[in-house]
């Protein structure tokens, strides 16, 4: 590794140590957790899938409540990923920095529309 | 900290096309590299991703829009290229899921033997393709 320190230090890296591995398996496991109940839902859904059923499954308050705060990981985990992928192939700081802050921008647009159509159910 | 300030040799610009290919990956490295791509791929069509939940649960006439959208395609793009995309995502989310768990099981069990690593690889991949395929036959109405 080159020098990172000083005005030579990295300004785009990543928090060492337990605590992004933790929340990225915490993040991860709510989103694998909300599929499946999603998922039990529609399975064991009578009649055809149609728009009501498939709206219903979203309209239950404790339902909106667990999406709203699993988007809320999705988008959180998706900046875990994103940033080690820059962080890997981006070497020089100023694309880097830029690519950061377009995933960040992306992502906050995304869980802004998303947490928006979840709240007009 | 002093270890920082010693030269190491640094390898760079690796070519994609010429050294890439002449990897050899094992099993497990092709579930890490597909892991990687999957959630980049999800990324990039993450507003897709979020207009296909925004049609399909808005009202019924949103949903009308999502179905036509399988069925007749949208604005320049037709009906199966708009599948062939869908099923892009299934897949990704497959395999991003599977593989996934797949760690999650890695971290709790301590399970970082290399037969493991290479049995849990075939069924990561066997359950992501598998069920893609499945799904994509589904999609493309051939049962």
């Amino acid at each position: 590794m080159s020098v990172n320190f000083g005005s030579k230090r990295v300004v785009t890296g990543a928090h060492y140590g337990l605590r992004d591995w933790l929340a990225q398996r915490v993040t991860g496991g709510l989103v694998a957790l909300f599929t499946f109940i999603v998922l039990a839902q529609v399975i064991f859904s009578s009649g055809p899938m149609g728009y009501e059923t498939w709206a219903g499954i979203f309209a239950a308050q404790w339902m909106k409540a667990l999406t709203f705060v699993v988007f809320v990981a999705l988008a959180w985990h998706v900046w875990f990923g994103m940033r080690d992928i820059w962080m890997d192939y981006v070497k020089p700081a100023g694309i880097r920095l830029a690519l950061h802050i377009f995933t960040i921008v992306w992502l906050v647009a995304c869980l802004g529309w998303a947490v928006q159509v979840l709240w007009r159910l | 900290m002093t270890e920082l300030t010693k030269k190491r040799p640094e390898f760079r610009n690796i070519n994609a096309f010429t050294d890439l290919t002449t990897y050899r990956l094992p099993l497990a490295g092709w579930v890490s590299i597909l892991h990687r791509a999957s959630g980049g791929l999800m990324f990039i069509l993450l507003p897709l991703i979020v207009w296909l939940f925004d049609t399909s649960v808005s009202s019924e006439l949103s949903f009308e829009r999502f179905s036509a959208a399988f069925a007749a395609g949208i604005g320049f793009v037709p009906g199966w290229f708009f599948k062939l995309v869908v099923l892009a995502i299934i897949w990704a989310y497959l395999h991003h899921l599977i593989a996934g768990l797949r760690h999650l099981y890695m971290d709790v069990a301590h399970a970082v033997s290399k037969e493991f690593g290479k049995s849990s690889a075939i069924v990561t991949l066997a359950l992501s393709i598998g069920l893609t395929l499945v799904l994509g036959a589904k999609l493309f109405g051939l049962y």
